[in-house]
């Protein structure tokens, strides 16, 4: 490998031979450029998707209550459902072991902000401290309600980014005074949101102090909770669904509701949904992984071909070597180094001009479902090293043919 | 040099076996300069093959500089033909994205040489030739009696004890064939060994014995009035 005279030979060779040493170079490096850009937009995409997912909490299991549709013991359908305190109390003790965030949520209606001649209409609900954690809200000033606003029914509220900037524009929201349909209440927070915009539209009070200022009473809208997850996801998904139907049938039969009836109480079980979010990354990445190994195949079948053709090329060559004393070893030494020699080298420059695509392009794209496009430069470098020695091996068969051929076979081609 | 006893040799073509060389017997000594003539299915060429060390005889021996010549495997025969010999090929068969210089230097790459000391022998076999001057020029640049001449300076570049040439002259006009003649004369001159394959008289002539093969058998082996190339240049 480190003979100074073969490299010089080899090295000799390529330069004299720059068409061959271009097209060999050429699929390989398109080869790898293609799959690295390929993986890079799947990483893409799982980003942009994932991110697109990250709006909650993504174990996150919400309970809401609507209008019978059956009648049941008696009662007759069309019973509107409401769910209350003491629902909420029983199972959260309950599950207290299970349980890593809960919150129940009181819903205002109609909800309009007021702050000097600016105001609007937003969605503002009474919930618990944890909500902060069950709608993957990052706090960008102040705090999130705490349990002493919940016990004191204190009059404080925190606020999505973008309610900040449509009531405060850029004043400092914090310790400023909001009218809610007209009550004052002041911000102590402002939150963001991954989901975007849409989630930063909200305010948020303590859920005391919604129900006892807007009337609420002891009814809630509805319920969210997280379980602490265990060892395998699977596990975790197991407990979240066994939960959502344990809640489901002792809220049926505290308010009297039809076993079968599907509309008085609503699960959502984000966790079903993520799992069939990862089956999904799963499938577009087994996808890419699929169209990816295809082209290494196709690159190394370019190789080869290109090998073959090569040592074709090179018969009456290798006849005249062996005429001169070069011994089989050293024909097949000398194709095989010059293969690999120049499939890493393009192998690489693909690595690397992919990879110089993936930096600038990445950041830049700002598409919903592609989010900064990057790909594992362990996977990379390994499918170089998979196509320098597939591009060998696939030399070494004509290479080793080549060096058995009897030079005066040889010496005939024209 | 050379001794050659009862040497057989067929090729299979298909379901026919061709008996190509019946048994020949036949010795060169150090310092001499034979052509071997025939017309073509003679033999002579795979003669010449089998004394290069490119083919194998099916029976008989061959001993080259008392060495015998049997059971080769490639990387053996591959030794043989670096150290004792030297090919001239009518096709001159030069490496053509390689220099003059570097197809000399060829012999002494597979020998080991270095390449400093490659060149510095290279170019004193090109300067033997006449071609100092082309060194660097590639191979297509050349014309025929260089190509020649350079293969010629190839051939002696691993300083071999027999030079083989098959028709060496075959593909050059005539007054650049007794050029090239000339110089193998003046190479045989200083000793060197050599066999000539051709079917041209009057290149046979200039050779100093001449050996005619007929149906894969030698009819006629007689020494000639060695004629100078030189006289009719």
């Amino acid at each position: 490998m480190f003979d100074l005279e073969r490299w010089q030979e080899i090295l000799e060779t390529i330069s004299k031979n720059k068409l061959r040493t271009f097209l060999t170079g050429l699929s390989v490096a398109s080869g790898i450029f293609i799959l690295v850009i390929l993986l890079g937009f799947g990483q893409g995409m799982q980003n942009g998707i994932s991110s697109q997912f990250q709006r909650d909490a993504s174990n996150r299991i919400s309970v809401y209550s609507g209008v019978t549709s059956k009648g049941y013991k008696g009662l007759n359908p069309g019973r509107i459902i409401e769910m209350t305190n003491e629902d909420y109390k029983y199972l959260i003790k309950k599950y207290e072991e299970d349980l890593e965030f809960k919150s129940s949520v009181y819903r205002i209606w109609s909800g309009t902000l007021n702050f000097g001649n600016e105001s609007g209409s937003y969605r503002v609900e009474g919930v618990y401290p944890d909500y902060q954690f069950l709608e993957n809200e990052d706090m960008v000033a102040g705090r999130y309600i705490n349990y002493d606003d919940h016990d004191k029914k204190a009059k404080v509220m925190v606020i999505g980014n973008k309610v900040k900037q449509d009531l405060f524009k850029n004043q400092d929201p914090i310790g400023q005074q909001v009218q809610i349909n007209g009550v004052n209440f002041k911000v102590v927070g402002v939150y963001s949101d991954p989901g975007g915009e849409r989630e930063e539209t909200r305010a948020f009070v303590p859920l005391s102090t919604s129900q006892r200022v807007f009337g609420g009473a002891d009814k809630v809208g509805n319920l969210g909770f997280t379980l602490k997850p265990k060892e395998t996801f699977q596990k975790t998904l197991e407990q979240s669904v066994r939960f959502s139907s344990e809640i489901e049938s002792f809220l049926k039969e505290r308010h009297l509701i039809a076993p079968d009836d599907t509309s008085a109480i609503g699960i959502n079980n984000t966790l079903e949904g993520t799992k069939r979010f990862y089956d999904l990354i799963g499938m577009i990445k087994t996808f890419f992984w699929v169209v990816g190994i295809c082209t290494i195949i196709a690159g190394v079948v370019g190789v080869s071909n290109i090998m073959l053709i090569i040592v074709k090329e090179r018969t009456k060559e290798i006849g005249i070597r062996k005429a001169l004393g070069a011994q089989p070893l050293s024909i097949i030494t000398m194709i095989l180094h010059e293969s690999i020699f120049v499939t890493a080298i393009a192998g690489f420059t693909g690595l690397i001009l992919s990879m110089a695509l993936l930096e600038v392009v990445g950041p830049n794209l700002d598409m919903d479902f592609i989010k900064n496009p990057s790909v594992n430069f362990n996977v990379a470098i390994t499918t170089v090293f998979i196509l320098v020695l597939a591009g060998a091996l696939a030399g070494f068969v004509p290479a080793w043919r080549a060096a058995r051929i009897k030079p005066i076979t040889a010496l005939r081609e024209e | 040099m050379i001794t050659i006893k009862d040497l057989h040799k067929s090729y299979t073509m298909g379901a026919n076996s061709l008996h190509v060389l019946k048994g020949i017997n036949f010795s060169v000594q150090e310092g001499e300069l034979v052509s071997i003539m025939g017309s073509s299915g003679s033999g002579k060429s795979t003669l010449l093959n089998i004394l290069g060390m490119l083919d194998e005889a099916d029976e008989g021996s061959y001993t080259l500089d008392g060495v015998p010549i049997k059971n080769l495997n490639e990387k053996i025969a591959a030794q043989y033909r670096n150290k004792f010999l030297g090919f001239i090929f009518q096709s001159f068969n030069l490496i053509n994205y390689k220099s003059a210089l570097d197809n000399v230097g060829m012999p002494l790459y597979y020998q080991g040489m270095k390449r400093k000391d490659r060149t510095d022998k290279a170019m004193a076999y090109l300067e033997k030739v006449g071609l100092a001057n082309w060194a660097h020029h590639m191979p297509n640049e050349l014309s025929g009696g260089q190509k020649q001449r350079v293969a010629i300076a190839r051939a002696l570049a691993s300083d071999p004890k027999v030079l083989l040439a098959d028709e060496p002259t075959g593909a050059l006009d005539t007054k650049t064939s007794y050029e090239v003649m000339d110089l193998i004369q003046g190479i045989n001159d200083e000793g060197k060994t050599i066999l000539i394959v051709t079917h041209e008289d009057d290149i046979a002539h200039m050779t100093k014995r001449i050996v005619n093969l007929k149906d894969g058998l030698i009819i006629d082996d007689t020494s000639v009035k060695q004629v100078r190339a030189l006289s009719h240049v």
